[in-house]
């Protein structure tokens, strides 16, 4: 290790970005939720104006908002789990074979997570059509349906859970599937000798080793969930009757749509607010688990 | 031993099977989107579907290139990929930085790096809007590539894998009186081409996909991105779905070959993270 002026010119140029585009933003946006910045206010400074607390009151009072963070919270406690049990499952049973098919399937279940939300969107939104969409004619077969999917606020969030979830496992099942590949096969040879079955060693050696994984994946998935935005934007823009609303998609759409950049940003500040809580108690779980383990 | 033998055998062929269901399940949007680009949009309505195209056409790719405006959208979302590229060097930089020097504030510059992490997208969506806007770079190609330059998870990755270069290699080339910079690219630089790969993969599908930022950024058509193109293309054309397959198709498939190129690196800089 050498001490001298040259790592400050490594880091700088990285280091002054990450500030410029996402510190000094936060320090703004707390500044401007105090405010009513419009469109006005962005053409002439002068006339944006302090309103204190008035945003943070308004938006609490708003049903839209109050529908939007419901919404939210039911993305999140239905897809977070449904995402971690289904990539933890794939990566496990992937990992039973190191031959060309078990690769392939690698690529198959990843498949969707590399590809652009917009060309997903459009290609689930035909295969949602009611009239036309496939799963309709298929589900026909069996006699059930037709289900509305994206149009019937009962179904219109689980129909985006669907494509989320199928979306957010391939990254997950690679970061699994890394972290089991790093567990010694000692483990496995003497609990095979004990007798243990595969079902036995997936649950008392895999998993308890694969805490941190879970952990790590939890924690983004969380955060992940939290900002859902770009399914809703792009397939629903938050409807039938605000049944798909995120708030993320609230925040854009009174930002940048109404131009209450003020409004809009106050929800931003909640919403950063809710994911400080949420993931500083997954942390907290964490380090207490450590600690019963001495 | 024998029956034990079978028994792992069948086991496996269990395992096989459904995962061959379940990637069939999941690859199956992607095998309907690439044919229906190829059929009529006749042929899209029809009330009983089928996987492959009667009459395979080449028409809607076609449209998209000719009357629609997707050249110049592929221009635009090429120019983003590469200048990302430029990301790609600056975590580099600060990666190695963060790994193989002691400096002042070192930790809580790196804690401060890490916890950009957790800044959610939508609230530096409006700062960030307003000062590209202060300095006149809404609607530029370079306020779309600007904010996502530096990025926390490629500059922890860096560290990590730079963290377990020798040092003695560095304090010898040092010796022999080599400067900082021919360190970090004629030493540094090739020894971490794994981690390189991982990220360079990432960085491509990046600004391959990227879409909210361009979109919010960018008001005039000709800096429109693809993925922004195909959702105007949506709105437009709504019923069109053969036309929408076919932008849809070419959005995903040069992915997929990059992907299914480079996977085996994908995985191998997953394990070099030490995600444990």
């Amino acid at each position: 290790m050498k001490k001298s002026k040259s790592p400050y010119f490594f880091i700088a140029p990285a280091i002054a970005l990450l500030l410029i585009f996402s510190i000094i933003p936060i320090f703004i946006a707390v500044t401007i939720s105090f405010t009513d910045m419009s469109l006005a206010g962005l053409a002439d400074f002068s006339r944006i104006n302090f309103v204190g607390l008035d945003n943070y009151l308004n938006i609490f009072n708003d049903k839209v908002f109050g529908q939007a963070m419901f919404n939210t919270a039911y993305y999140v406690i239905i897809g977070v789990p449904l995402v971690i049990i289904a990539s933890l499952a794939l990566a496990i049973m992937i990992n039973f074979g190191e031959n060309k098919f078990f690769s392939f399937m690698r690529l198959v279940f990843y498949s969707p997570s590399i590809t652009n939300t917009v060309a997903v969107s459009v290609v689930w939104m035909y295969l949602y059509n009611p009239t036309i969409g496939l799963l309709n004619h298929l589900l026909s077969y069996v006699n059930v349906g037709p289900i509305m999917w994206l149009t019937d606020p009962s179904t219109s969030k689980l129909s985006l859970i669907i494509i989320a979830v199928w979306k957010a496992i391939g990254l997950n099942m690679l970061i699994f599937l890394a972290a089991i590949q790093g567990i010694p096969k000692e483990y496995y040879e003497a609990a095979e000798i004990d007798g243990a079955n595969k079902w036995q060693q997936i649950l008392k050696i895999t998993i308890p080793l694969l805490k941190f994984s879970i952990f790590f994946v939890t924690v983004t998935t969380l955060i992940g969930w939290f900002q859902f935005f770009d399914e809703p934007f792009v397939m629903t823009k938050g409807g039938p009757l605000d049944s798909t609303l995120s708030v993320a998609l609230f925040i854009y759409q009174r930002g940048f749509q109404y131009n209450k950049f003020g409004y809009a940003a106050a929800g931003s500040v909640i919403l950063f607010i809710a994911i400080i809580i949420v993931t500083g108690i997954q942390m907290k779980i964490q380090t207490k688990q450590k600690e019963n383990e001495g | 031993m024998q029956s034990h033998k079978n028994a792992q055998m069948s086991f496996k062929l269990f395992i096989g099977i459904l995962l061959g269901v379940l990637g069939v399940m999941t690859f199956f949007p992607f095998l309907w989107m690439i044919f229906s680009s190829f059929k009529t949009n006749a042929e899209i309505n029809q009330i009983v579907p089928s996987l492959l195209p009667k009459e395979a056409t080449f028409d809607n790719f076609k449209e998209l290139f000719f009357r629609l405006n997707f050249g110049t959208y592929l221009k635009n979302t090429l120019i983003i990929t590469a200048c990302s590229f430029l990301g790609l060097l600056l975590n580099a930089m600060a990666g190695y930085g963060f790994a193989k020097f002691d400096f002042k504030g070192k930790n809580w510059l790196f804690m401060m790096v890490l916890a950009t992490m957790m800044i959610p997208g939508q609230v530096t969506m409006i700062p960030v809007y307003l000062l590209l806007n202060s300095v006149g770079l809404t609607n530029t190609l370079i306020g779309i590539v600007l904010p996502g330059l530096a990025g926390a998870f490629g500059i922890f990755l860096f560290r990590q894998f730079m963290n377990t270069i020798s040092n003695e290699m560095l304090e010898a080339a040092r010796l022999d009186g080599a400067s900082e910079w021919y360190i970090f690219f004629k030493i540094i630089l090739p020894v971490s081409r794994p981690i390189l790969a991982v990220q360079g993969i990432l960085t491509f599908i990046g600004g391959w996909n990227s879409f909210l930022w361009p979109l919010i950024i960018a008001n005039d058509e000709k800096y429109y991105t693809l993925s922004v193109g195909l959702q105007l293309l949506q709105g437009q054309h709504g019923t069109n779905y053969a036309l929408q397959m076919a932008g849809a198709t070419f959005m995903v498939i040069p992915i997929l070959i990059v992907f299914s190129i480079f996977q085996k690196y994908i995985l191998q800089g997953f394990n070099v993270s030490g995600i444990k």
